[in-house]
């Protein structure tokens, strides 16, 4: 009984350390802030030269992932297509979602290893990371804003003009500073400790079913998707029927060539066992459905990629053991690192 | 005597170190003079015209070579990249010289360049548009901020010139006409390097006095010479390609010197 009595009396005690002050909300970690070339890996594309990484730079990054201020009616951030679990796709989405229930005309992709590809989307029109978030930012059918509108509103917003200042020296808020922040929070999303790199340095190994997939796939995709990014970052046509809704092109959009017709980029397959639904359009849920459009569903036409003429043979049991090696490429410590979470949330 | 050599090589190599430009600029000068005092300011104004009538924006219409008729909401244009060229042939590269010149802002159609090296100069070379360099270079500021909107955002490239207006005769339901003339690279290239003649005029810098060099921007020239120009087929060029290039090509020619000041 007197036990209890001094349980009740500690409560206003816990209630008291409990209270949070709603303005200031403390940042999760986002220490460790580096530049990262795993071991064997080819040289990057973006090194952060002109853009130095600070700490400051990732957390005001990490802020303008998770702003709904940067879409005109304030209700969508990046992070809302953009989901950590889901090593940043968007979770059980086919198509990209906009202001006001927009529907864009593409799948969401996941994002890491940002700073190795020379060109973005999936029709790599955006030849550089600093300048992509400036076209969902402005897509009609995605965030629907200006940069002018975004400058101004974050201007109002206290908090921003101290972020910029620590980040970049002063608090003058411009386009560059705020596509140079996000690129240091969307170009240090590194992704290169699952189980197969592990296996690669010997510090585990793959069971039966994984190491006989892990062969199938180096004989079956691995042109394509090509280790240690898991993509080849080529543009192909992998033989998917066109979706007559969509009518969408793929790279022809961007260079007018009728030889690039419905050719799309190679996407990496890291952490491909949590980036579902697949395809440029989000048509398959399932690893199944997409090893078996490989098997039996390729749709000829004049752009076809050559590799692919008479599919990829394989039977049913290899077809699991390579989605068993698949699944080693996802990586939880990347996935769980609360770094790259929403720091309000 | 030996001490001023002494002196003026010392000076010389000086003023030479002092030079080193950003490895990012296109490098074909041989800047050897931005000491303050020996530099002065040149002015560039640009002057819209359509042939021979000054540019009314919204309410004048104008003739096209192939016979339509338009009306001019929208003219704008980059001109980057410029370089001088002394009488004595030593040329004088603008660091950093990037303009939109935006003819719907009149603040716009004239600028300063600061720091010229004082000299008579017989010619300029400029480019129409946004060296492919700075196309593949991620977010930059000023001129070419891409919120100026004359950056596309699907497709990443500058537009280099953009025109927009109505046409009774355009090919589209609404009647109007969108010129974004853009591309950097290979074939799609629209980079137009010019070297409008100053016709044997000079335009003489010095701390004292500044130079102003009017230029006159036609835009009837946009519509014609090498490819006229039909708006019943040709109303929406907004991106790279054989259209772009046709226009390009045509205004290669639309800036000339109406005459220099100073």
């Amino acid at each position: 009984m007197k036990q209890l009595i001094a349980y009740i009396l500690l409560i206003p005690l816990i209630f008291t350390k409990c209270k949070v002050d709603p303005e200031i909300k403390p940042a999760l970690p986002a220490d460790n802030i580096r530049v990262v070339v795993p071991e064997g890996w080819p040289k990057p594309h973006y090194n952060f030269e002109n853009n130095p990484l600070t700490k400051e730079g990732f957390i005001l990054g990490r802020s303008l992932f998770y702003e709904p201020a940067l879409s005109r009616d304030n209700t969508i951030s990046c992070g809302d297509c953009h989901q950590l679990f889901a090593a940043f796709a968007h979770a059980g989405h086919d198509l990209s979602h906009g202001v006001e229930g927009k529907l864009g005309t593409r799948n969401a992709p996941g994002l890491f290893n940002l700073t190795w590809h020379p060109h973005f989307m999936w029709d790599g029109g955006i030849n550089h990371i600093e300048v992509q978030p400036l076209a969902p930012i402005t897509n009609p059918v995605e965030m629907d804003e200006t940069m002018e509108n975004v400058i101004a509103k974050l201007k109002n917003k206290s908090n921003y003009r101290k972020m910029f200042k620590d980040a970049f020296g002063d608090d003058s808020i411009t386009t560059q500073r705020i596509f140079r922040a996000l690129a240091q929070f969307m170009g240090t999303m590194y992704s290169y400790q699952s189980k197969y790199d592990m296996v690669k340095k010997g510090k585990a190994t793959f069971n039966t079913s994984e190491q006989r997939g892990y062969n199938l796939f180096i004989q079956k995709c691995a042109v394509c998707h090509k280790e240690p990014l898991f993509t080849d970052f080529s543009f192909r046509n992998n033989g998917l029927s066109v979706n007559p809704a969509l009518q969408d092109s793929g790279r022809m959009r961007i260079t007018g060539n009728p030889n690039d017709r419905n050719k799309f980029k190679v996407p990496s397959l890291r952490n491909v066992a949590l980036t579902s639904p697949y395809m440029h359009d989000g048509r398959f849920e399932t690893l199944e459905q997409v090893l078996d459009h490989y098997r039996f569903g390729i749709v000829q036409s004049p752009t076809l990629d050559s590799l692919l003429q008479n599919g990829i043979p394989m039977t049913e049991q290899e077809k699991l053991d390579i989605i068993q090696f698949l699944y080693t490429l996802t990586d939880y410590v990347f996935v769980y690192d609360k770094k790259f979470d929403n720091p309000n949330r | 005597m030996k001490k001023i050599a002494l002196i003026i090589s010392t000076l010389s190599i000086l003023t030479f170190t002092n030079c080193k430009k950003d490895p990012k600029e296109p490098s074909n000068n041989n800047n050897n003079n931005t000491n303050t005092s020996t530099t002065g300011k040149l002015i560039l104004t640009f002057e819209a015209m359509f042939g021979d009538s000054a540019l009314v924006l919204n309410n004048k219409t104008y003739v096209t070579a192939n016979g339509d008729s338009i009306k001019i909401s929208t003219f704008k244009y980059y001109i980057s990249n410029i370089t001088l060229t002394k009488t004595d042939n030593s040329t004088y590269s603008v660091p950093e010289s990037y303009y939109l010149v935006n003819h719907n802002t009149s603040s716009t159609v004239s600028f300063t360049l600061n720091n010229i090296p004082v000299g008579q100069y017989k010619s300029i070379n400029m480019l129409i548009g946004v060296d492919s360099a700075r196309n593949v270079s991620g977010a930059q500021t000023g001129a070419l901020d891409p919120a100026n909107g004359m950056f596309w955002s699907w497709s990443t490239g500058y537009i280099m010139l953009k025109l927009e207006g109505t046409s009774p005769q355009s090919g589209s339901a609404t009647k109007t006409f969108a010129y974004h003339i853009g591309g950097f690279s290979g074939i799609n290239s629209v980079l137009k390097w010019i070297s409008p003649s100053f016709n044997s005029a000079t335009a003489n810098v010095s701390s004292s006095t500044t130079p102003e060099i009017h230029f006159k921007t036609d835009i009837s020239e946009i519509f014609k010479t090498p490819n006229t120009i039909n708006l019943a087929t040709t109303f929406n060029v907004t991106m790279p390609g054989m259209n772009a290039k046709k226009i390009a090509d045509n205004y290669a020619d639309m800036i000339t010197v109406e005459h220099i000041h100073n």
